[in-house]
């Protein structure tokens, strides 16, 4: 039997056989057919996982955004026995926390996606490449592990009295020291959004176009002045993106941040302080919240994570995949 | 299945004989459980014999703290919940059926600390504490403290508070004392599983919260005993209602229940008790079961463990430093046992 | 001092400075590295991989539940999340033009960055109060739901590499498009799509917040997979948060594992993907 597939129109000339094959359309064929609607099914059911997620996010927080309004990211009060349930502790908490982590990280990040791409010899970059993306592969619990015996003490003892010695009259460096605290959960923070920055920053910088590189070396300029000229200013908003998609990683992280930084609802101004993020408490009291509203004021804040980071996915790969879309980019 | 033989009276019926199948195997059993990490070092050490002498019955408790307990049990996602705070009305409105108390045990809720320099007990008076954790008495040298502990040298640092992050029933128990003895408290802080305090770190259960102290240098905190005496952490002395600096034992815990008659919700509050030997921060505490068992089996060999921990499970008791519930009170467990029961049928016959 | 000594000069500083970052970078891997090695291995021994965990307070005991637990969730995480992680990027790669095609992309993407908590979230909500229990099920279904979007990506992206040559040649010869996808593109992009796989069981194998909410723990062996189960990376929170040394020690040990898991699985990937690279 002869067939001639047309893929635009729903009939194609068949000859011999049946009005079966112009049932299948297209696809001439059960197999092809079966196949296209099995793959297409399972790629429904991304899209209807996410769907999912966020309607169940909504449902289970109903009562507490029926309750408290636009009110409960402002209020500073989360007190279960008075039913008082305001997020702004765990907002200031995770905010503060990321926000630190990023003034760590960024720039280290930064040197390495410039010092792995431009400046180092080849053959170093591949294994130190993957030492830094080995940073990414250390479960986050491991990294909280390490938080409590090794970062937390060194802090106490060393870090901290220093910071205080040196700059104590600023309130941020003020208050008891306990080694657990926001500055505790910076530092692991930092160090766990290092290899998602850096090696996105990596192949932002490698997307820019060799021809640029070139020319500016061409013209005499140093390694430095090249990349400082020709590539950071093509990179630019690449370069956002991976900081903006460091952050997004930065605020959803639960373990690492829960087991160092001190689990008190509280804002202060000071690094040495106690701080509470939104993943700890989701963690930590969710399976022991034993009335409603506490159980959906929780679900609201994880409603609240959801949408800011989903909101900064979005932002961040815009941004990195407009360098990738210049002329000759590459892919991210 | 088969019947018990009758055994005499408060020994444990033959729970083995009750389950096996055609084989000479009897089905495994496995119960889940959870809630207080108050009583989870005794919980631990009851299973662990009970499974020695009942191989196929496997009790999984997973100690998440008495607001867990209780949610998971009203949640019904476990076969029975522990708590050292007895159930609200709402919380047991919510519940599938009813639940019931059930007294395990006696047990302290301590004050424990880590300061350099002092390693036995700190006198400590209600005023002192309910300071201490209001934030108003921050420092270690206070005269409050210095005056109930005449030859102490308390160094002049920072007292680190910790407190339960999760919904605790040493909270509550904790904070019930606090808010009998200082109505400041009472106002700022108020009773709970789960309150908001003034100052401190905050640690997970029990476990977490000596873990901090222990790494903390200058920590207080509150835990119950056996935590503190496994860690080897001093405890304080608290002042009780008779004016006398006593000790956390198991004594003072007994002591404090003699003056405190059960009633028949099989809950009662021990804060501050009455009595020149009773420690103020005893407390009972207990597991939550359905009266009206979902799974006859299961239901069952729960029923028969509990019988079990109430009669042949106290002797291990003082070894952990736990209180073992006096016999009036096991007299009234018994009865309410006795009214477990799946359907029409009771779960305990023949006891 | 001329003009080009300064550049040259700031030149040398700019690179010692990004060289430096990159150090520094390395330390806190360098100081984990060292420290799970050194107070882990202390704790692994046989009663480690075999026995079961003592009662609270006392010393010995081991994790073999935790191990076997791990083990099963990520088989189960595997089993659930990879065919239509695999078959949807299928769908991507070979008819995805449309704007459906494009929302789930879009989905995929977001799926990937959202924190493990809200997932866990969502699957207790789904399964474990309907079902009124937690069990490996619902945990390998959180971990699924975890490695699904990345599996997605991956294939997607393999099969797009795969030269169109290949494709055509073998629809030129007459073989339904259903067959070249599955037995000429897919076995084609196989090595990649296996590396990528290996990936995602390394993270996933780490991940702790979604199994609180959704297997839980267990003190025991798990019988059925419909019952609570302990797992590595829970168990390595509980311990240590908890006051007990041995706990701690047990704790290094359970970490210097998953450790090893996961750099076995990244360095294997590695090298298959330089391998591949170089044979072709």
């Amino acid at each position: 039997m002869s067939v001639s597939v047309n893929k635009v129109s729903a009939l194609p000339i068949v000859r011999g056989r049946s009005r079966f094959r112009t049932y299948l359309g297209a696809e001439q064929n059960l197999g092809d057919f079966l196949f296209r609607r099995i793959c297409a099914l399972f790629a429904l059911s991304v899209l209807v996982l996410l769907g999912g997620l966020a309607l169940e996010m909504l449902q289970e927080s109903e009562a507490s955004i029926a309750h408290f309004g636009a009110d409960f990211i402002v209020q500073k009060e989360w007190n279960p026995v008075r039913q008082q349930f305001g997020a702004l502790p765990f907002v200031f908490g995770t905010v503060a926390s990321s926000l630190l982590a990023l003034l760590l990280a960024v720039p280290v990040s930064f040197g390495i996606a410039v010092y792995l791409s431009e400046l180092a010899p080849v053959w170093l970059r591949g294994p130190v490449g993957f030492l830094v993306e080995l940073l990414a592969a250390v479960p986050s619990v491991v990294y909280g592990l390490w938080g409590i015996f090794v970062l937390s003490p060194w802090l106490r003892e060393s870090v901290e009295p220093t910071l205080a010695w040196a700059f104590g009259f600023l309130p941020l460096f003020q208050g008891p020291q306990h080694g657990f605290g926001l500055l505790a959960g910076g530092i692991i923070l930092a160090i766990m959004i290092t290899p998602t920055v850096s090696s996105v920053s990596r192949e932002v910088l490698r997307a820019v176009p060799l021809t640029l590189r070139e020319g500016a070396l061409a013209l005499g300029a140093t390694r430095w002045e090249t990349v400082r000229v020709a590539v950071l200013p093509y990179a630019r908003s690449g370069l956002v993106g991976a900081t903006i998609l460091g952050l997004g990683r930065a605020l959803g992280e639960t373990m690492a941040i829960t087991m160092v930084i001190g689990n008190r609802a509280e804002i202060s101004a000071s690094l040495f302080a106690p701080a509470y993020s939104m993943a700890s408490v989701i963690a930590n009291e969710f399976t022991e919240a034993t009335d409603d509203l506490h159980l959906s004021a929780l679900a609201e804040i994880g409603l609240l994570l959801f949408v800011v980071t989903v909101l900064l996915n979005v932002v961040a790969r815009l941004l990195v995949w407009r360098v990738g879309r210049l002329p000759q980019g590459g892919r991210l | 299945m088969g019947c018990s033989r009758a055994p005499t009276s408060g020994a444990t019926p033959d729970a083995s004989k009750q389950v096996r199948g055609e084989g000479s195997r009897p089905k495994v059993i496995t119960l889940n459980g959870a809630g207080a990490t108050f009583p989870y070092p005794l919980y631990s050490k009851w299973i662990a014999e009970y499974n020695r002498i009942y191989p196929h019955i496997r009790i999984n408790y997973q100690s998440i703290g008495s607001g867990g307990g209780i949610q998971q049990i009203t949640k019904g996602t476990v076969d029975f919940g522990a708590t050292d705070a007895p159930m609200k009305a709402e919380e047991a409105q919510k519940a599938s059926g009813k639940l019931l108390h059930v007294p395990t045990t006696l047990g302290a809720v301590v004050v424990t600390y880590n300061l350099e320099g002092v390693s036995g007990p700190l006198n400590l008076t209600p005023e002192t504490l309910s300071g201490i954790f209001l934030g108003e008495i921050r420092k270690w040298d206070d005269a409050g403290i210095a005056r109930s502990n005449p030859g102490v040298k308390l160094p002049n640092k920072d007292i680190a508070v910790v407190f339960r992050t999760d919904g605790s029933g040493t909270t509550a128990v904790f904070t019930e004392y606090l808010a009998t003895i200082s109505d400041d408290f009472k106002q700022k802080v108020g009773v709970g599983k789960s309150v908001k305090w003034p100052v401190g770190l905050g640690a997970k259960g029990n476990e977490g919260v000596t873990g901090q102290i222990k790494t903390s240098p200058n920590s207080i905190g509150y835990v119950e005993f056996a935590y503190a005496t496994q860690n080897k952490l001093p405890t304080a002395a608290i002042r009780n209602k008779a004016q006398q600096f006593v000790l956390p034992s198991s004594r003072g815990a007994t002591a404090a229940a003699e003056g405190v008659p059960m009633p028949e919700t099989l809950h009662v509050s021990l804060a501050n008790a009455e009595g020149e030997a009773a420690y103020p921060l005893a407390a009972y505490t207990y597991l939550l079961v359905y009266q009206d068992a979902k799974e006859p089996e299961k239901g069952a060999a729960l029923a028969k463990f509990i019988w079990w921990a109430i009669h042949d499970g106290q002797k291990l008791a003082s070894a952990l430093d736990y209180a073992p519930l006096p016999a009036a009170v096991i007299t009234q467990v018994e009865a309410a046992l006795k009214t477990l029961r799946a359907g029409q049928k009771p779960l305990l016959d023949g006891v | 001092m001329d003009r080009y000594f300064v550049r040259r000069w700031v030149d040398r500083l700019v690179l010692a400075a990004c060289a430096a970052a990159t150090l520094l970078a390395l330390i806190p891997l360098g100081s984990v590295l060292y420290y799970v090695f050194v107070r882990g291995v202390g704790a692994l021994n046989w009663a480690f991989f075999t026995e079961l965990p003592k009662p609270v307070g006392e010393t010995g005991g081991g994790m073999g539940n935790a191990l076997l637990g791990s083990l099963k969730l990520v088989a189960l995480a595997c089993a659930i999340g990879i065919p239509p992680g695999v078959l949807a990027g299928v769908y991507l790669a070979e008819f995805g033009s449309s704007r459906f095609a494009r929302a789930v992309r879009f989905s995929a993407d977001v799926l990937s960055g959202i924190p493990s908590i809200t997932v866990g979230l969502f699957i207790y909500s789904l399964m474990v109060v309907t079902t009124k229990k937690f069990s490996a099920f619902a945990g390998g279904s959180a971990l699924a739901l975890l490695m699904l979007p990345t599996v997605t990506r991956t294939t997607e992206e393999l099969l797009r590499l795969v030269p169109e040559s290949l494709r055509e040649a073998a629809l030129g010869l007459g073989v339904p498009k259903w067959r070249v996808t599955l037995r000429v593109i897919l076995r084609t992009a196989a090595p990649g799509i296996a590396v990528g796989i290996m990936l995602s069981v390394a993270r996933v194998a780490g991940e702790t917040a979604p199994l609180l909410f959704t297997a839980f723990n267990n003190r025991f062996w798990s019988e059925s997979l419909n019952e609570p189960t302990a797992s590595l990376p829970v168990n390595i929170y509980t311990y240590a948060v908890s006051p007990y040394e041995d706990w701690h020690r047990q704790a290094w040990g359970a970490a210097l594992v998953l450790l090893l898991l996961v750099l076995l699985l990244n360095v294997s990937a590695r090298l298959l993907v330089q391998n591949r690279v170089r044979v072709r």
